[in-house]
């Protein structure tokens, strides 16, 4: 009986294994059935709310729609870009105000990142020490956090104010400036007040983030560098540092994302001044104070691909992994 | 090589008291082992060694010097830990030359040493690796590799084999024990198993609730425990307790009818409550002995352990141990019987009253019947 089985089954068997290695099993295609099922909610909701409007601004970038007739447009190709009218070259790409902008935002990123990086991990540090208070500590200190931004924009407003300034009145009386110091009006001052009030609202969120890669760690390494002698700066630079690396890394593209959209804490700050003016503020001044639906898509495109750019050179030099530690 | 003082050493975590002062004195060279159950300080007292703990009272010495407010790197010690404490993003030869960097040490006999403690664990081929990269047991040979490249005065081996399987315990158990020949340094180790207790000591330390229950050999522990407490711990399975009181001047009596002739040490009198002890080895079966109901079998292959519930003493369960496979199962009837030489007499207070001298003065009568 086993014999015929045998002889009979083996012929059948061999292709039928072949078939298996092609076409996945039942159970396999359930599954990935179930996983596209439970996918396509969240698909859905993020073609609508992200595609739709991203390919909606890419499509007017090459229009030349006004806001005031929204319906009544027309294709005009890269003119918004960059456009050669008898030897005179217009659009956003040539516009001196678009590029201050850019550099204005940039410059911005860097300088308040890494200043919050090195404070936040500061912060991140102290709070992940063992004292009296921690617990009630760290949630003091995610108050300038939790204040919308554009709360703590017009507080730091009021308190940088030239005349009324809580800032200015005491640097006086300290005797540290002569005269008051127009903070957020003079060109020198304006994009550094506007930083100090970033790194002041967003250090607690980087503090955070930092503190939480702080306590994965391993405590036993902290204890084995003590026994061998290790002293604690050297232990920071040479295991602590590149263990959070990776959450560093993160954090710092989180932040950077944040702060290459900035808008409201500049608006709020300096209004439309060109010194300080964000892409973000510039392409808000094209769609809505000059009502070009067209050049004010094309600025969002720009701006889009800018960050696009910046942000896959940062993880390709961090070598960071989004989806798990790099270790 | 030091020799290492402790004189009523205590910590308190709190209000929480966990070492209740302890005096100990390990010789050069010696190799010590705390062993406890858990919660039973040996760890904290090994930290405290360590310099990883303050001391709350008392002093410590290594090498005769005062090291209470030593820091752990200024006691000449390396530590072992249980969860390895290897750097994960530095690779072996990483790990092990990390320590040295700072003691002025120079490239090149920095990697000699590295590659010399490499040799000698069999690990000169994982150099270049990451500690996720290697076995448990590879990653315990690192960690061993590390404290022994600072060439320490003591080593301190905090369970260092607790995280391996079976096979590979037995193997680092052996390695440790030719490193601390090859050494001869001064070496504390604490576990929970009694059997890396017995293998590795030249002395054991039992601790119990913070406080240390007995200091001795191996051999020591097991033939003369000091009290209840290292009596049932020491040794597997576990020492069988009977409960009964003095009876007239030289009996122990059991149960109603069932007495043990025993010349009694100093201090029981008649009427004090006494628990006697007999280790799983020295019952043997019978004919004629105390008769009882098979409980349970459980076979080991190169013996076989027998659980006997006895009718004369309801409640007390005895396990016996006997080479071989069982010839009984659960519910047979047996007998069992013991020497009274192999007997422990433990008094109300759980220490040890030996019933006296074993030497050919005490009779030897045979049988418990």
């Amino acid at each position: 009986m086993s014999q015929i089985v045998g002889q009979a089954a083996l012929p059948v068997s061999a292709p039928a294994f072949e078939n298996m290695r092609e076409r996945p099993s039942r159970l396999t295609r359930s599954k990935v059935r179930a996983a596209w099922i439970f996918l396509a909610p969240t698909l859905i909701i993020l073609a609508l709310i992200a595609g739709w409007p991203l390919a909606r601004t890419i499509w007017f970038s090459f229009t030349d729609a006004s806001l005031n007739n929204l319906s009544d447009y027309e294709f005009i190709g890269f003119e918004n870009y960059i456009a050669n009218y008898d030897g005179e070259w217009f659009g956003i790409l040539t516009d001196p105000a678009w590029w201050r902008s850019v550099w204005n935002t940039v410059w911005f990123t860097l300088v308040s990142v890494s200043i919050e990086t090195v404070l936040g991990i500061a912060v991140a540090l102290i709070l992940n020490a063992a004292f009296p208070g921690r617990g009630l500590m760290r949630a003091i200190i995610l108050i300038p956090w939790a204040i919308p931004t554009v709360v703590s924009a017009k507080m730091w407003n009021w308190m940088l104010h030239d005349q009324f300034g809580v800032i200015n009145d005491l640097l006086l009386r300290l005797g540290l400036i002569a005269a008051p110091i127009t903070w957020t009006a003079n060109s020198d001052t304006a994009l550094w007040a506007v930083v100090m009030v970033d790194v002041w609202k967003t250090t607690p969120f980087m503090a955070l983030l930092i503190l939480a890669a702080l306590q994965m760690l391993p405590g036993d390494i902290y204890e084995a560098a003590k026994v061998d002698g290790i002293h604690p700066v050297r232990v920071f630079f040479k295991v602590t540092l590149p263990l959070i690396r990776p959450a560093l890394l993160v954090a710092v593209i989180f932040r950077a994302l944040d702060a290459l959209r900035v808008f409201d804490l500049i608006y709020v700050l300096t209004s439309n001044s060109k010194d300080t003016a964000s892409m973000s503020v510039f392409a808000r001044q094209q769609l809505v104070d000059f009502q070009e639906v067209g050049l004010g898509s094309a600025a969002s495109t720009l701006i889009f691909l800018i960050i696009a750019l910046l942000i896959v050179v940062t993880i390709a030099a961090g070598r960071v992994r989004l989806g798990g530690e790099t270790l | 090589m030091a020799d290492i003082v402790l004189k009523g050493v205590r910590k308190s975590f709190g209000n929480a008291k966990v070492i209740h002062g302890v005096d100990l004195d390990i010789r050069d060279g010696e190799f010590i082992v705390f062993v406890g159950p858990s919660g039973c300080g040996k760890s904290t007292l090994l930290r405290l060694i360590a310099g990883l703990e303050d001391i709350t009272a008392g002093d410590l010495f290594i090498d005769g010097e005062r090291v209470n407010d030593l820091p752990p790197a200024k006691r000449g010690i390396a530590m072992v830990f249980q969860s390895y404490a290897l750097y994960p993003h530095m690779n072996v030869y990483e790990n092990m030359a990390f320590g040295l960097e700072l003691a002025k040490a120079s490239k090149g006999q920095i990697e000699e040493r590295v590659r010399e403690a490499a040799r000698l664990l069999q690990i000169d081929n994982l150099l270049e690796r990451k500690p996720k990269e290697l076995s448990g047991g590879q990653r315990q040979r690192v960690a061993i590799g590390r404290a022994i490249v600072r060439d320490p005065k003591v080593f301190l081996f905090d369970e260092p084999l607790s995280n391996l399987d079976a096979a590979l315990r037995v193997n680092t158990r052996i390695e440790i024990a030719k490193l601390h020949t090859d050494t001869s340094a001064t070496m504390i180790y604490v576990t929970h198993d009694q059997v890396e207790a017995m293998t590795l000591a030249d002395r054991i330390v039992v601790l119990n609730a913070g406080r240390v229950e007995q200091v001795g050999t191996p051999l020591e522990l097991y033939h003369r425990p000091a009290n209840l407490f290292v009596a049932g711990f020491i040794g597997s399975p576990q020492m069988n307790f009977l409960k009964g009181h003095v009876s007239g001047a030289s009996q122990i009596r059991l149960a109603d009818g069932l007495t043990i002739a025993a010349p009694l040490a100093n201090g029981l009198r008649s009427g004090d409550d006494v628990t006697l002890g007999v280790r799983p080895d020295h019952v043997r079966l019978s004919e004629t002995g105390l008769a009882g109901r098979v409980a349970l079998v459980e076979e080991l292959g190169e013996n076989h352990l027998l659980y006997v519930d006895l009718d004369a003493l309801p409640g007390c369960r005895l396990t016996a141990r006997a080479p071989g496979d069982a010839r009984h199962k659960a519910g047979d009837r047996i007998a069992v019987e013991f020497d009274r030489e192999a007997c422990h007499l433990f008094d109300s207070t759980g220490q040890a009253a030996q019933l006296r001298e074993r030497s050919a003065s005490a009779p030897r009568e045979g049988a418990l019947t």
